[in-house]
């Protein structure tokens, strides 16, 4: 394997682990904010934040990571991006900055506001369909280098079919992560009512995960239809990620075994969010930087691997010892546990 | 003057300076504060005196919403390094990455063990296993400074490359990043950053007894805080005068700028403050103090230092940074003066050490460390200019080329000011509906 394929892998890998720990937490955010506008807070918000409070920080770092890295890596990405993305990438950035602080505001703060309840409800969805326009703009089209200047075309991305099919999948799909996480968690916790309505909630939103997918393949074809016939080089990751959905659904659908639904859901995601990745291969920016035209030099690059593998001896204890802490201590999960 | 031409390079510089200038206060009491918070409840365990475990407990509770802030604007600066200066990142990332990658590991190390530490305060059944979880706390965010901190000195003493016709060869990482600028970097910014949490927390605490609260709680809190406070100026001092040293030997224009010193000459002397007639090259009303500036530099009264007449006109620093680096040193010696008059006040016993004056000193001291930590930063960026990478990569060729960098000055301008003050208000709230009294009595009941 190819030192840039190791690359990429590990910073997909991390962006994947930020996709469903964000997910878990924008969608949180929405439905706390949508259960306090219906009079349901009292069900569902104990739940929320007793599972937000101590990992809200350790998301954003999965986030932090991957830019970092990815400019590490490959640091023509920082040269293209960067200069293209100035203003919606600040906009990115204040949502971001609202959201955590205003969480931390509001929950560690003395009191509760409803102003910080919505505001973090709003950038809930406001995020991640900001953030899923960089992976539209990777597909090519949208940026462009004129006379040695990186040019952003914000009018084709604001009217493109592609760009908005993405938006919306990244809506939805941030609904239904974290509702079916938020299912386990509350059936962990034995707490009936709260199970009851987020189980609700995740079925609400299962099909439309998967009517955004498809859909999502359609734009892409008429975007960029290299990539799309590449995709269905890979289509078995595809076929896989809609069993594990099909899966998933049946078990919350039957009230059975919440875990492994939710199991089954990071699956769903694993497949197409890899499937996609592969078949996007090799290029960063479409007809721009490849893995390969936009590598590091190979002494940093073996330095970064190195690191990597050093970090990850050190992070992957921790973080189950979080997850022990906080997620599978059934005390813990119930409230019995707490400061 | 060019500089005052709000080009996109300007704009540029301005909005990084407004981000760090705003992200290094929340930086720096996230670096020291773990350290305080871990020692006050390490003492509360050895002496079982409950009164230093609350003293963790309030202050983590604090820190938890400063963190919060730190975090954000930390993402904010990683980010705009990359949007503001997407040509500098392309070149120096190939060398430098190393480090900057090796922050985030830290800080997502430092980020699991806070959120572990914040929820667990009663879940063990030995409370020192509870203590144990603040050393990966420090050991992380300490780190995070450090590989933050060489990246930064990269950026004074770039080595590691070759560079042919503006393609880079022979990279090595691990030089780029233990460059000679490191050391005395590195050890200014994590001890400065103790110094000041533990300035912030005494002026915190003297605060409070200025207000009539007088019980053996606040003492404790003082005591420790300024007796921390007393070691890192110590620290500071020291590594502050290699610094000095240091700029001497690989930056002097950045040394002969900070102090005006515009001819090479043996036995330099050393002006404090004062007002620099341009024209002439002579300074009026300054301190004149003599041979210290060849003291400072090489550590010799006799030896010789280079002035600005070696220095090409292009390349000269501005020349204001002479009041920044006298208003950092100043203050430090401020902040050492005082913490070592309270050692000595505290053992004397004729010496009231909760004395009005002092107390209002000490308050005076917590924010004037944080001026102090602002003045060290704007000293050191502006000090290098024109570089953004010294000697190789102007600051001006560095700049992105889009046109809105002003618009998104006045977003990130109120998006700090919103901040800034919901932090303030939130922390006040937070401590003025849960007074310490409230818990102390509970205290008094169960002994």
């Amino acid at each position: 394997m190819d030192i840039q394929l190791v690359g990429i892998t590990v910073l997909w890998v991390f962006l994947y682990g930020y996709l469903i720990t964000a997910s878990i937490d924008f969608g949180a955010g929405f439905f706390a904010y949508y259960g306090e506008l219906t009079g349901r807070e009292h069900i569902i918000n104990k739940i929320i934040s007793r599972y937000l409070s101590p990992v809200w920080e350790v998301t954003n770092v999965f986030f932090v990571f991957f830019f970092v890295g990815l400019v590490g890596f490959f640091p023509d990405t920082a040269y293209y991006y960067g200069t293209a993305l100035l203003v919606p990438g600040s906009i990115a950035i204040i949502l971001i900055a609202i959201r955590g602080s205003f969480y931390a505001f509001g929950n560690y703060g003395a009191k509760k506001s409803r102003v910080y309840t919505f505001l973090y409800g709003v950038t809930g969805l406001l995020i991640p369909a900001s953030l899923s326009t960089a992976l539209t703009l990777s597909e090519g089209g949208f940026i462009e280098e004129v006379n040695g200047e990186v040019v952003f075309l914000a009018g084709e991305l604001f009217s493109s079919f592609y760009s908005w099919s993405v938006v919306l999948l990244a809506i939805v799909s941030v609904l239904f992560i974290s509702a079916a996480f938020l299912t386990y968690y509350a059936s962990r916790a034995n707490d009936e009512p709260a199970l009851e309505l987020l189980r609700k909630y995740a079925l609400f939103w299962s099909a439309p995960t998967i009517l955004s997918s498809i859909l999502v393949f359609v734009a892409l074809q008429q975007h960029n239809p290299t990539h799309f016939e590449r995709t269905l080089d890979y289509a078995w990751f595809f076929i896989a990620s809609l069993l594990s959905f099909l899966i998933a659904t049946y078990l919350i659908f039957n009230k059975k075994r919440y875990g492994t639904a939710f199991l089954f859901v990071m699956l769903q995601f694993f497949f197409a969010f890899f499937g996609y990745g592969i078949s996007h291969l090799p290029w960063i920016l479409y007809d721009y930087i490849t893995i390969y035209s936009g590598y590091t030099n190979e002494t940093t690059g073996v330095y970064l691997v190195i690191a990597f593998i050093a970090g990850l001896c050190l992070l992957v204890p921790s973080l189950i010892l979080l997850m022990r802490l906080f997620l599978f201590d059934a005390e813990y999960v119930k409230g019995n546990k707490s400061q | 003057m060019d500089e005052l031409d709000l080009d996109s390079a300007m704009l540029s510089r301005m909005l990084t300076s407004l981000t760090l200038g705003f992200h290094i206060i929340f930086a720096t009491l996230g670096v020291g504060v773990p350290l305080l918070i871990s020692l006050a409840e390490f003492i509360g365990i050895k002496r079982n005196d409950p009164y230093y475990t609350l003293l963790a407990r309030r202050w983590t509770r604090g820190f938890v919403v400063t963190v919060a802030v730190g975090v954000v604007t930390g993402t904010a600066i990683g980010l705009q390094l990359s949007l503001l200066w997407p040509n500098f990142m392309q070149l120096a990332g190939q060398v430098i990455s190393l480090p900057l990658f090796l922050e985030t590991f830290a800080f997502f190390f430092e980020a699991i063990f806070l959120g572990i530490y914040l929820y667990t305060w009663d879940r063990f059944k030995k409370p020192i296993y509870h203590w144990i979880i603040s050393i990966p706390v420090i050991i992380g965010s300490t780190l995070s400074a450090v590989f933050i901190s060489t990246v930064n000195a990269f950026m004074n003493a770039p080595q590691g490359f070759t560079m042919v016709g503006g393609v880079l060869t022979d990279i090595e990482p691990l030089v780029a990043m233990f460059n000679p600028a490191t050391p005395t970097k590195v050890g200014h910014v994590v001890m400065s950053a103790y110094l000041t949490s533990a300035m912030v927390l005494a002026a915190i605490t003297a605060f409070s007894m200025l207000k009539g609260k007088r019980s053996i709680y606040y003492k404790k809190a003082l005591k420790l805080t300024m007796t921390a406070g007393f070691i890192f100026a110590i620290g500071t001092a020291v590594i502050g005068d290699f610094s000095g040293k240091f700029l001497a030997e690989y930056q002097p224009e950045k040394l002969a700028a900070a102090e005006w010193h515009f001819e090479t000459t043996e036995n330099a002397d050393l002006v404090v403050g004062g007002f620099l007639d341009r024209e002439t090259e002579e300074v009026k009303y300054g301190l004149v103090l003599p041979n210290f500036l060849s003291i400072l530099a090489h550590g010799n009264p006799n030896s010789e230092v280079m002035g600005l007449d070696q220095v090409p006109e292009d390349e000269i620093p501005p020349l204001f940074i002479h009041y920044l680096f006298d208003g950092m040193v100043g203050i430090g010696m401020f902040l050492a003066a005082l913490t070592f008059f309270y050692m000595i006040a505290l053992r004397l016993k004729r010496f009231n050490v909760e004395n009005k004056w002092l107390l209002r000193l000490i308050v005076l001291a917590g924010p004037l460390s944080v001026l102090a930590i602002e003045f060290g930063w704007i000293f050191s960026e502006v000090g290098r200019q024109p570089w953004i990478l010294w000697d190789i990569l102007r600051t001006g060729h560095a700049a992105t080329t889009s046109d809105s960098v002003g618009l998104m000055f006045i977003l990130f301008l109120l998006l700090y000011i919103v901040l800034g003050t919901l932090c303030v208000t939130v922390l006040r709230k937070m401590f003025k509906s849960n007074p310490a009294e409230n818990e102390l009595e509970e205290i008094a009941r169960t002994k």
